[in-house]
């Protein structure tokens, strides 16, 4: 089963193009993870080496901050939506 | 028409709007301690603002206003990620003018609210798009012909008021012993007007750039993915570089730690890239701090 994943224009070049994607539900680190795995180099752009999101980029599955639900442990059901949205854009209202 | 420093003061003697402007120029001692250059910060967060869009959204009111675009009645339209918003909104408020701000939706509360405090309507657009797609979206409303659409990343105004008043204030603060300017570039006015003012007086113009696309340096554009602003040009630098954002949280930490400066990010990255050129050259280096830290409260930077 599968989630979809919407990236920020400015991430085009860095996904093919592709600003909507579909990856295997899990945790969101397993979802960024599955999308790595096709665009290398999109992991360490989310989440930073100790694998938390970074503090500028804020992620939302459906409306929720992920921040507010574990983080990168936080759950993707199947069918969710997932926004990943650079936070100079972006607080928390 | 022909804006100058002294017309537009006229025009906004006895407001709030007197106050935009000749900001405090301060010496980064500690940040600064041990490195070959003397390193001085141009705090534009004491604008009546909060930041040093003031200056571009007050030249752009009064040339509107000048060129007769914008009469009595008429709604200002520009597409913002925050600050030019809220210079927008402040001024014409003061001005007596209605105002239309679009910008990406999940801009931080504290803007949004600011904005609307100021009684400006905000027109929000889909936050995955960034500031390029509120571009987009204040051109579509442009066309429809009910607005003023003053268009900060083309609008000779924005540079204008830093080539007349930003430029001379560092000139004078540093009695004429500037050798650098340091400023990132978003709509690039500051840059280019700066750069108009000093460079020809032989100080070297620095522009600084995030290194990515996803970025979190807030107001700055990573060129190569974003829409390029009609006022920029490379060629006004001398020298290009680009910034990390963790490197510019952890210096927009230590302004707030070790020089009392409460800064935006942006701050932070302007910085670190000046204290990189004041490793090598004595100056004095004049970095630009845009705005300061309280707009971003509501982000995770500062839990």
């Amino acid at each position: 089963m599968a989630v979809t994943v919407r990236l920020p224009g400015a991430l085009r070049e860095a996904t093919g193009g592709k600003t909507k994607l579909q990856a295997s539900a899990g945790t969101l680190a397993e979802v960024i993870s599955d999308i790595d795995r096709r665009h290398p180099g999109f992991r360490s752009r989310v989440l930073d080496e100790s694998g938390a999101i970074r503090t500028y980029v804020n992620v939302y599955i459906g409306d929720d901050d992920a921040r507010a639900h574990g983080g990168a442990g936080a759950a993707v059901p199947d069918g969710s939506e997932i926004m990943v949205i650079p936070a100079m854009a972006g607080g928390s209202g | 028409m022909t804006l100058t420093a002294a017309l537009v003061r006229e025009r906004v003697r006895g407001t709030i709007l007197e106050r935009i402007g000749d900001t405090p120029l301060v010496p980064l001692r500690r940040i600064g301690s041990g490195l070959r250059g003397e390193l001085w910060a141009k705090v534009e967060s004491t604008n009546p603002g909060g930041s040093v869009k003031d200056r571009a959204g007050l030249w752009m009111v009064i040339a509107a206003e000048e060129q007769g675009r914008l009469r009595q009645g008429a709604v200002l339209l520009d597409a913002t990620s925050g600050n030019t918003g809220v210079a927008l909104a402040m001024v014409c408020a003061v001005r007596g003018h209605r105002a239309r701000l679009v910008m990406p939706d999940k801009v931080s509360l504290e803007r949004k609210r600011i904005i609307r405090a100021f009684g400006a309507e905000v027109v929000l657009t889909d936050p995955l798009e960034g500031t390029d797609g509120a571009i987009r979206e204040a051109r579509r409303l442009a066309a429809s012909g009910d607005h003023v659409y003053v268009d900060q990343y083309s609008n000779p105004a924005n540079p204008l008021a830093h080539e007349l008043t930003t430029g001379p204030e560092i000139w004078s603060q540093t009695q004429a012993r500037v050798t650098h300017f340091v400023a990132g570039v978003g709509t690039s006015g500051t840059i280019v007007g700066v750069s108009a003012a000093l460079r020809p007086r032989g100080v070297r113009i620095v522009a600084v750039q995030p290194d990515d696309a996803l970025h979190g340096i807030e107001g700055w554009k990573h060129m190569p993915t974003a829409l390029r602003p009609a006022i920029w040009d490379e060629r006004v630098a001398d020298q290009h570089r680009v910034m990390a954002t963790d490197e510019a949280i952890a210096m927009t930490k230590r302004l707030a730690r070790e020089e009392g400066l409460f800064s935006g990010v942006s701050g932070g990255a302007a910085v670190a890239a000046a204290v990189a050129i004041a490793k090598e050259q004595p100056g004095p280096i004049v970095v630009l701090i845009a705005d300061g830290g309280e707009r971003y409260l509501s982000t995770p930077l500062w839990e």
